[in-house]
């Protein structure tokens, strides 16, 4: 971002050399994210104000366990050898051991993890699916002052539904479909049927925003010159909208919905907490309740992960539907 | 004042209204009804709603509507606190660039940077680690996951606040940076955070109410919203109302909050997150580009035959009675070049769009006669005449930066029309769209057919935009400002291209210029338009010669040519361009008009053919008739 070179302005000759500058580029951001994320969740415990071992183990502890568990934990090490240890460690994929469970959190993680992915991946390609269509559609019914109140109707429905946070649609929707309809399971992870709510829950308000970012882009991209060029070529709206429209209304949308996106998996922590869902969002909050360090710690790095790889996909995705972008970076 | 018409606009009386009402809850419920949230009844332990409990009671028997009611005040205060705490670190953060200097500023920046790209719920769980779970870490916890996306925002205000020319002055005075900051950059990016605050403020109080649910927040006996919540949806099946009813204030405080933020926002033209991304307007061609091409360029006329267009009385108008076009009529032969000509506002790009039906409601186009190769194009359109169109009508716009898809391969977006018009396959179709790319002098096209428009210069995207037309076999094309927004060099080879195109294949040209001397170049005929009506038409050889109109011959004296003496100031026509909205009753120049008298603004004037089929709509069209253009009107003002 910081535009080092001037001379990638100009028109010729970018063809090649784009690719592999926007490739080094972004990897190297991510490393540096991926080095500021690990550093930050090895300075939380150290953050802590007091002494985190004697908290998680309560005033009543003796002296010696607690001296013990400083031991096995290895924070009596000087911080620059805890930090490398730290390292050393995670590139083995050795993360510790829980210290209410006794398990290697490596084992929690991979037992949990996929619980939270088949939600977070299930509610994405939901709130895209529903999103994308209903903002084209309602960016071509409402194009040009067309039916002001079906756009008014429209717009305040979606902000509301936008501005509700996931884990009160999930309330409402356990008290609709479990409590009064009895459709589906109140919580827990049975069947098929059980995911229904959870990934709607989750869905629901990115989808809303989205498809608002949606219309909002498509409406301005309707406006374009090579929209007018489109209809001049006498093509059927079905290709005008589908082929001219969206795909340049998408490379601004893509951007935001990248931000609803991450916070998305973020918002896993929270309906997972709602349903009982087995995942890492529920696991992460109990073991903030018990101070199970090493567990919140290699959660954190999780979620971090996860939240930097939809970011990367963000930009990979952009580079390839709007391939300025790529060149106006590097 | 702008902060009060927010208030009258219905969204944001409501709001605030809201708001208010939630305030003044907050500061009224716990010294009401305090009493009445913590009476423990253990006789109606977990009741559902009843006249004496409208929300019913919790596992000590507590009133569960007024404890919903008393915990406004905890939520409220709560997440304003920790907007406060925000939005302080935030401003801490995005103004340490300015007070710091580069290099600490930098790294700050770069930190905010990366701080931003995670969701704010994921920021205050970590920091909740750090702040130990109950109230005080909770609020420490989302006042620090606000504060990025706030430095973020006071950064950018700051950065181009920083650039003005008042803080310069200020800094070359000797104001020191911290009185730089307060005094001058804060209180002119105030009002963007204010808005944004309004709106974290919502975000703050959901953000809260997640985490006492989570019980990672306020801790019992205290409650806010959030806590409620979570002690309710245990029971959900047996007494969902104990869940919804806390749900329900968080929603509607939240969005109280947010709704107020937006309207704000809106109220004082400020985007918020989601609103609409700005655009500009579309840049109006200004430049006069004056090329002496050789009159080899001239063809001669050949309006033989049908005519390949044909217009009579053609009105583009618009709601609340604005009519930029009134009644233009004239026919191109075939393989004829005919230009129009007039300043910007004369109507002749609107003429163009309305030709090739691309006039979009809520404009209406509607014509005595309208006819494209013996098609009538007033009836309702068929698949057939869509074919017609788009196979024998070409058009090319003013701007090739804008004109072509940019996310779409050059060559794809010539080969879709071979594809949806004359049913060739995706490779044919390809093939024939870098064939014609070589027509329009594209070098290399096979490869420049694989690339984006962007790898274009400026005058190869007009080029291949005529050579988007040329996918069919046209009969006319329609070329509006098609050399405005390119350097004079690269206009002279586009004008060349279309005519080398029109004498190859007999194609007509319908040419919208603002340039008479273009026109006059390229065109054997030349229409010349002022405030939506054809003034004259006479051929273009004859322009300097015969030119009758006032107008028209304020245009050629306007051109500037090898003898025009440079100590001059440039020829310019006194006046403004008619307003389409507001047309005298008689002939619509007269009030730039040299030669205008009392007839000329009683009565507007016809437009009339001569024994030589020239037309001129003037009433003292004669005045001139011996004397030849150029002859300047008047000299304009120096700019």
């Amino acid at each position: 971002m910081t535009g080092a070179t001037a001379d990638a302005g100009t028109f010729r000759g970018l063809g090649d050399s784009a690719w592999p500058r926007f490739a080094l580029r972004r990897l190297g951001r991510l490393l540096v994210s991926v080095w500021v994320l690990v550093t930050a969740a090895f300075l939380m415990i150290h953050l802590i104000p007091g002494d985190p071992v004697r908290a998680a183990l309560g005033v009543a502890a003796p002296p010696a366990l607690v001296e013990a568990r400083r031991e096995a934990l290895g924070l009596n090490a000087p911080l620059w050898l805890q930090y490398g240890r730290y390292l050393r460690d995670l590139v083995t994929g050795d993360l510790g051991s829980s210290t209410i469970t006794g398990l290697p959190v490596s084992q929690v993680i991979s037992d949990r993890l996929p619980a939270t992915l088949e939600l977070a991946v299930g509610a994405f390609v939901l709130a895209v699916a529903v999103s994308v269509p209903l903002g084209l559609g309602m960016a071509v019914l409402t194009r040009g002052g067309r039916r002001r109140r079906g756009e008014l109707a429209f717009t305040s429905s979606s902000v509301v539904l936008a501005a509700v946070p996931e884990f009160l649609v999930a309330v409402g929707l356990v008290y609709v479909f479990s409590v009064a309809l009895g459709w589906a399971p109140v919580a827990g992870r049975s069947g098929p049927g059980s995911y229904l709510l959870p990934v709607v829950a989750l869905a629901i308000g990115p989808a809303a925003a989205l498809a608002r970012i949606v219309r909002v882009e498509t409406l301005a991209v309707l406006q374009a010159d090579y929209i007018r060029t489109a209809r001049a070529k006498r093509l059927p709206n079905r290709l005008v909208y589908l082929r001219h429209a969206l795909p340049n209304a998408l490379t601004a949308t893509i951007t935001i919905g990248g931000l609803l996106l991450s916070g998305l998996v973020a918002g896993t922590v929270l309906v997972e907490n709602v349903f009982a869902w087995p995942g890492l969002g529920s696991t992460i909050v109990q073991s903030i309740l018990a101070k199970d360090y090493p567990v919140v710690q290699a959660v954190v790095l999780v979620y971090g992960l996860g939240v930097l790889l939809v970011n990367l996909a963000v930009d990979v995705a952009l580079a390839l539907l709007d391939p300025r972008s790529t060149i106006r970076e590097s | 004042m702008r902060w009060g018409g927010v208030l009258r606009t219905p969204v944001g009386a409501s709001a605030a209204a809201l708001l208010a009402a939630i305030l003044l809850l907050a500061l009224v419920a716990p010294v009401l009804w305090g009493d009445r949230a913590d009476a423990v009844d253990t006789r109606a332990i977990l009741r559902g709603p009843s006249a004496e409990h409208w929300m019913g009671t919790d596992n000590l028997g507590r009133d569960i509507f007024f404890r919903v009611l008393v915990a406004t005040r905890m939520s409220v205060v709560l997440a304003l606190l920790a907007t406060g705490i925000g939005v302080a670190t935030g401003l801490l953060l995005g103004t340490a660039p300015l007070v710091l200097g580069a290099p600490v500023g930098r790294l700050v920046t770069a930190a905010v940077n990366i701080a931003v790209a995670f969701p704010g719920l994921l920021l205050a769980l970590f920091f909740a680690v750090i702040f130990g779970v109950g109230r005080t870490g909770a609020l420490l916890a989302i006042g620090f996951a606000i504060a990025p996306g706030f430095a973020r925002l006071t950064h950018t205000l700051v950065a181009r606040v920083a650039g003005l020319d008042f803080i310069a002055a200020a800094r070359l005075a000797g104001v020191g940076r911290g009185r730089l900051i307060v005094r001058h950059v804060l209180p002119n990016v105030g009002e963007p955070l204010i808005v944004n605050a309004t709106i974290a403020a919502g975000g703050a109080l959901l953000a809260f109410a997640g985490l006492s649910f989570l019980g990672l927040g306020v801790q019992p006996p205290a409650y806010d919203w959030g806590r409620l919540l979570g002690d309710g949806l245990g029971g959900i099946y047996v007494h969902p109302a104990a869940a919804l009813a806390p749900g329900v204030a968080v929603v509607v405080a939240g969005l109280a909050f947010n709704l107020f933020g937006e309207a704000l926002a809106k109220g004082i033209g400020l985007p918020t997150a989601w609103g609409p991304v700005p655009r500009g307007p579309r840049s109006g061609a200004t430049r006069e580009g004056g090329t002496s091409m050789s009159p080899r360029a001239r063809a001669s006329g050949a309006s033989a035959g049908d005519p390949v267009l044909a217009v009579d009385g053609l009105q583009v108008s618009f709601p609340g009675g604005v009519r930029p076009v009134r009644g233009v009529g004239f026919t191109v032969g075939r393989g004829e070049a005919v230009g129009i000509v007039g300043e910007s506002g004369s109507g002749k790009s609107l003429t163009a769009l309305a030709i090739g039906q691309l006039i979009e409601e809520p404009g209406q186009v509607r014509a005595d006669r309208l006819e494209f190769l013996g098609e009538n194009l007033l009836t309702r359109p068929t698949p057939a005449r869509r074919r017609l169109l788009g196979t024998s009508l070409a058009m090319v716009f003013q701007d090739p930066t804008t004109s072509m898809n940019p996310s779409q391969r050059v060559g794809r977006q010539l080969a879709e029309v071979a594809e949806v018009h004359q049913g060739m396959s995706r490779r044919q179709a390809l093939a024939r769209a870098v064939d014609r790319l070589r027509t329009v002098r594209i070098p290399a096209a096979g490869r420049r057919a694989r690339q984006f428009p962007h790898e274009f210069s400026g005058g190869m995207r007009q080029r291949a935009t005529i050579g988007m037309g040329l996918m069919g076999s046209p009969a006319l094309i329609i070329a509006d400002e098609p050399t405005t927004a390119l350097d004079v060099t690269v206009q002279r080879q586009v004008l060349r291209l279309l005519a080398g195109i029109r004498a190859a294949d007999q194609v007509a040209i319908l040419l919208i210029s603002h340039d008479i001397a273009v026109v006059g170049q390229v065109c054997d005929r030349v229409l010349v338009m002022y405030a939506g009506r054809i003034v004259e038409d006479l051929p273009a050889a004859e322009l300097r010669t015969h030119a009758r109109h006032p107008y028209t011959r304020a245009l050629l004296a306007a051109v500037p040519d090898m003898t025009t003496d440079r100590n001059q100031p440039l020829a310019a026509i006194p006046g403004r361009p008619a307003d389409p909205a507001r047309l005298p009753e008689g002939c619509a120049f007269a009030p730039r008009c040299p030669l205008a008298d009392e007839l000329c603004t009683r009565s507007d004037p016809q437009l009339v053919a001569d024994d030589h089929g020239r037309r001129v709509a003037c009433w003292h069209a004669d005045a001139w008739a011996d004397r030849p253009a150029p002859v300047v009107v008047r000299i304009g003002d120096p700019r």
